[in-house]
């Protein structure tokens, strides 16, 4: 926070600079409500997870359906456009598919889930959810590479292949996944994706969708490599420079069971938590956060979109 | 009120010639353009002459926006980079080949039309009230939302294009959201006809939508001739989308053969 400098006195050396101050950023309208429905429970411990979950991990427990309810009458009285569930892997929540039923009534909604979970009969039970909604459910599938040797390094021995087998189970299901890929090199984002849609056709997806994100320096990411530093800020970005429509935070919220935060980068940061409710959270966010930087030099958006 | 809404015509004179005609058989009070007058097909010219020359008032959509502004990008967006190169090339063709008066004349084109019908308020749009290029697709959009734009928009029917995809929902509160798809490109339906949207604006809002047969094959021979790229031939002899194709959601994505 910036500290107001005292007036000057005639004695007195010039008053240092005052601390940089960071951009405030608005929220324009609440398109995206993010649901962290499976809390910080995971069946991987992805070595770069920004939240670091994992197997046994109740630091955000698990949202109950009554709960999750709640969050959506209290979004759709904003006007949301979106839903998107996420955790921790939303499938092991044991009524996940009930919870998109009852949410798929009000608006389109996206999982985003590490795609080792798809059983046959849960897919057909999905199926059955989206063709009886009337908006879209999408399924967003992460990959940390496009190999064994490259994912299964952040996600564990056999993941790979149990995502790529989940993928194709669904496409074979009708339902057509996007494949979020995390960007670990500094390839241009475009050239990620062309290399990306390539693989995915070689690994027999026909129809495949692909959203890149960059590796944000949180969580177990900042202990496997490096936090931020403290020249990756945006402390001293002038007013001029600043577009209030770049960055999602000015579209969206995210709640878990400990209540609402920002966003869904960052549910475990200090300061990154808004309220109790929704209409709580409603003001202006100070971007003081190495992940704020992120977002500002990528432009990126965990929406789909 | 008889208010017939052309979408996207993106250089399909063909289609723009079959819907006027198709227009002055059943006969509108008025008929406006959403914008989006270039890109994809052949001379771009003929379509902005047909236009200008029936008298149809159009908005500034975002390609008419960068075409008019030589902006270099069709400003929709892609990342996908597959989508990406056919949309540069479809950009470049259509800017090297617009006349220097007609790209003045879409610069002045408005963004937006209010009237009033009705005792309703009418807002027409190119993508939606907030923004020229965000497509609003019919599965992507709550209500709830839908009744944030009217509301913060001061509507009780919106009317857009952009997206290509007719649609129309009536909404709890008893306002309108339509989107008129698009004249120039077939809906990713499968069949070659184009769609426009005719409204009844008097008492009760009736929204229709009018499917357009038109001599698609002419417009195909004259894409090959000019050698704009065979996937978007084939978009027009098929009624499948090929390209352009990251934006769309699940459902209408699966709905399609791409």
């Amino acid at each position: 926070m910036a500290v107001p400098t005292p007036p000057p006195t005639a004695t007195s050396c010039p008053a240092p600079a005052a601390p940089a101050r960071f951009p405030v950023q608005p929220l324009l309208h609440l398109d995206a409500l993010w649901i962290q429905v499976a809390g910080t429970l995971c069946n991987l411990a992805c070595t770069h997870c920004f939240i670091s979950c994992g197997p046994g991990d109740e630091r955000h427990a698990l949202m109950g359906r009554a709960e999750v309810r709640a969050r959506v009458a209290e979004a759709l009285a904003l006007g949301v456009k979106e839903f998107y569930f996420t955790g921790g892997e939303p499938f092991l929540h044991p009524e996940m598919e009930e919870i998109l039923e009852d949410t798929l009534a009000h608006g389109p909604c996206t999982v985003l889930t590490n795609g080792t979970l798809f059983t046959r009969h849960r897919i057909a039970e999905l199926r059955c959810v989206g063709d009886g909604a009337r908006y879209s459910l999408e399924l967003r599938v992460s990959l940390d590479g496009l190999g064994a040797a490259e994912h299964d390094r952040f996600r564990g021995a056999g993941s790979f292949a149990r995502t790529i087998e989940g993928l194709r189970a669904l496409e074979e299901g009708g339902l057509l996944p996007i494949v979020t890929l995390t960007r670990t090199t500094d390839e241009d984002p475009l050239a990620s994706t062309k290399r990306a849609l390539e693989a995915l056709r070689a690994l027999g997806l026909t129809r495949p969708r692909v959203k890149t994100l960059p590796l944000f320096q949180l969580g177990r990411e900042s202990r496997r490599t490096r936090g931020y530093a403290a020249t990756e800020t945006l402390a001293g970005l002038s007013c001029g420079c600043f577009d209030p429509t770049r960055l999602q935070c000015g579209s969206c919220r995210a709640v878990t069971a400990r209540g609402v935060y920002v966003c869904p980068l960052l549910v475990e940061e200090p300061g990154g938590r808004m309220g109790d409710r929704l209409a709580e959270a409603l003001g202006p966010f100070e971007l003081e956060h190495g992940a704020c930087y992120t977002c500002w030099v990528t432009g990126m958006t965990c929406a789909n979109g | 009120m008889r208010l017939a809404l052309l979408g996207g015509v993106y250089s399909n004179h063909h289609a723009l010639a079959a819907t006027l005609a198709d227009l002055a058989r059943r006969g509108a009070d008025a008929a406006l353009c959403l914008g989006d007058l270039g890109g994809f097909g052949p001379h771009p010219d003929r379509s902005v002459e047909l236009l200008r020359d029936a008298g149809i008032p159009m908005l500034r959509g975002n390609y008419d926006d960068s075409v008019g502004h030589d902006r270099g990008d069709c400003a929709c967006g892609y990342t996908d980079p597959r989508d990406q190169h056919f949309a540069q090339v479809s950009y470049d063709y259509t800017a090297a080949r617009t006349s220097p008066d007609h790209k003045a004349w879409m610069r002045a084109l408005p963004e937006q039309q209010r009237f009033e019908v009705a005792g309703r308020r009418v807002l027409l749009c190119h993508g939606s009230p907030r923004r020229v290029n965000e497509f609003l697709w019919d599965s992507a959009c709550s209500d709830a939302f839908l009744e944030w734009l009217c509301d913060a928009h001061a509507a009780d029917l919106i009317a857009c294009a952009h997206t290509g995809i007719h649609w129309h929902r009536a909404l709890p509160s008893g306002r309108h959201v339509v989107n008129a798809g698009a004249i120039g490109r077939p809906a990713n339906d499968g069949r070659t006809d184009v769609w426009y949207a005719l409204l009844e604006l008097d008492g009760a809002v009736r929204v229709g939508f009018v499917p357009v047969a038109y001599d698609h094959e002419a417009l195909a021979r004259e894409m090959e001739a000019e050698q704009l790229p065979p996937e978007f031939v084939e978009t027009i002899r098929t009624g499948w989308w090929t390209t352009c194709l990251e934006n769309l959601p699940a459902r209408e994505r699966s709905r399609g053969r791409y």
